[in-house]
């Protein structure tokens, strides 16, 4: 569905991204996974439109998106829910979901959905009326979840979703990633500190190291790997 | 003070603020989405008041038409502006951002003087808004409720999109978070002219209402409107729709009741009107309807 390769991208004389490939396969969970910096938030960035590349393909569904802008990217089919969610504090959680989904025109069909992510996450429920910057961490990470979604995206990209969240929040928010994959086939494209949760739930994953690609396969073979196991998963 | 002449000044105060409000609006709003103050802004009021003049006096337009013409051109120009001057410098430090904005007021009002001439010309109220009315012993002149109406109804259309429409939401989407809102599928370059469009619209609705209720307009006629609704817009709390009105009305109202209750002082007009602003700004520093910043991260 997403492919990608030979991905160059500058941040001035920073080489940020040094020749990345990968692929997302239709209806699969895939997991980005690396330390701090390596390059994963620029990654999605660059699928985005935000930051251009310097050099490299990227394609999705056969169309080339270099040179697009954010806007006509989600037009295509890909959403994603930033880093540290984003959400717009000064509009109401409804708004925030009614933005989501602006490419949209079926009023009823829009209003249906957000009832939809009303009931996958029922705190957010309680607070429609209430502008999203009274939220909690966690509940603005639902939201922003909840927002990505509403373009319904063909493939859905998700940037540290349990960043800042309680253990228990995180894994709630993990299973639902794998409940909307495992029910609708949603593709999702997962960024995730936590690797040992991202390689449980994902097919297949990338471990990016300083800009490239240092690793891939299989979640369970990694997840089983010993060199994995003890640089990333903290297991010895 | 008689309650006759009170009533008189306080409608009088109440005309002038609907049209600080009407310009102030464009600043906000500009300001909220792109942080820029609109130095150019004011000169769109002029804009208006002269396309609205020569809609009449050159091409014997009746005024319903020459009116909301004068409103469409000076529209056309404002997104010109936005397209040529600021949309190429938007990557730029802010700072570059203002001097353009101060290069294109410098622009305008020296092609005005240019093109339509220094001296001042006699702006021909239409016979409607030149009646005198009286309600009692209270007397005005028909262009005063007219501004006051004509306002309230552009201040409620223009609330009614920011609030209920995709546009409207995006817009306040924008002046919180850029980036964001393009992933969002929002084309923003587009949010962002149409900002510029609303704001264009309503100077030049507030430079046709302006040259009605003071008529006699020259090319540097926006000049002090233009400070004063940017001041209003501070006031207001800037970036702040709701604020920008009322910081309008307030300084309208201000201005026009200082020098009733103190005639003595009507030289020291704007010099005490200010003086009593800068007063409450440093009560409430981020205006009257500005929130105040705390954010989680
Ligand atoms: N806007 C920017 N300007 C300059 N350098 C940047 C910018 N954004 C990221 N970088 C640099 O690019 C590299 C990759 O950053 P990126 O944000 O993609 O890492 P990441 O893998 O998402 O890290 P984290 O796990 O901390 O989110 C880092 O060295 C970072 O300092
Ligand atoms: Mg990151």
């Amino acid at each position: 569905m997403l492919k990608i390769e030979n991905l160059h991208v500058y941040y001035g004389g920073i080489h940020a991204l040094q020749s990345i490939s990968l692929q997302v396969p239709e209806g699969k969970i895939i997991s980005l996974l690396g330390a701090n910096g390596a390059g994963k938030s620029t990654t999605l960035r660059t699928i985005m439109g935000i930051v251009k590349p310097s050099e490299g393909r990227i394609e999705f569904l056969g169309e080339s998106l270099v040179g697009l802008k954010s806007f006509q990217v989600v037009m295509k089919g890909i959403a994603l829910a930033p880093e540290g969610r984003r959400v717009f504090t000064n509009l109401t959680v409804t708004e925030n979901l009614a933005l989501g989904a602006y490419i949209r025109s079926e009023k009823a069909q829009i209003r249906e959905d957000i009832e939809e992510i009303y009931s996958l996450f029922p705190r957010l429920k309680e607070r429609e009326k209430q502008s999203a910057g009274t939220l909690s961490g966690g509940e603005q990470q639902m939201l922003a979840l909840g927002r990505a979604l509403m373009s319904k995206p063909k493939l859905l990209m998700i940037d540290e979703p349990s960043l800042g969240l309680a253990p228990v929040l995180s894994q709630g928010v993990l299973s639902k990633l794998k409940e909307l994959n495992q029910t609708r086939g949603q593709t999702i494209l997962l960024i995730e500190q936590n690797a040992r949760a991202a390689l449980s739930i994902a097919d297949y994953a990338y471990i990016l190291e300083t800009g490239i690609v240092k690793l891939e396969g299989p979640a369970a073979e990694l997840a089983s790997d010993d060199a994995v196991r003890r640089t990333y998963l903290g297991i010895h | 003070m008689t309650i006759e002449s009170f009533l008189q000044n306080l409608s009088n105060g109440i005309s002038l603020g609907a049209l600080y409000a009407l310009i102030s609006i464009g600043y906000t709003m500009v300001y909220g989405i792109l942080r820029l103050i609109n130095f150019a802004h004011g000169d769109l009021v002029m804009l208006g008041a002269y396309f609205a003049f020569y809609g009449v006096a050159m091409f014997v337009l009746p005024w319903w038409l020459a009116f909301p013409l004068a409103i469409l051109f000076t529209t056309l120009i404002g997104i010109v502006i936005e397209k040529a001057a600021y949309k190429p410098l938007r990557e730029f430090p802010r700072i570059n951002l203002f001097a353009a904005a101060v290069a294109v007021a410098f622009l305008l009002e020296n092609l005005a003087i240019v093109i339509f001439g220094g001296r001042p010309k006699a702006f021909a109220r239409p016979a409607f808004l030149d009646q005198l009315l009286k309600i009692g012993n209270i007397s005005f002149v028909s262009y005063t409720p007219v501004i006051i109406i004509t306002t309230i109804v552009l201040c409620t259309v223009l609330i009614l999109i920011i609030s209920r429409t995709k546009a409207g939401i995006a817009m306040r989407a924008l002046s919180k978070d850029i980036e964001t809102t393009g992933l969002m599928g929002v084309d923003t370059n587009r949010i962002i002219m149409f900002a510029f469009m609303l704001g264009s619209a309503l100077a030049a609705a507030g430079g046709i209402l302006w040259a009605i209720k003071f008529p006699q307009i020259n090319p540097l006629m926006g000049v002090m409107p233009g400070l004063k609704a940017f001041i209003a817009a501070v006031l207001g709390g800037i970036g702040n729709v709701w604020g920008a009105m009322i910081g309008g009305l307030l300084l309208g109202v201000v201005e026009i009741m200082l020098v009733a209750f103190f005639p003595q002082l009507a030289g020291y007009r704007d010099a005490f009107a200010y003086t009593i602003l800068i007063v409450l700004l440093l009560f409430r520093p981020n205006g009257i309807m500005g929130e105040v910043q705390a954010e989680k991260v």
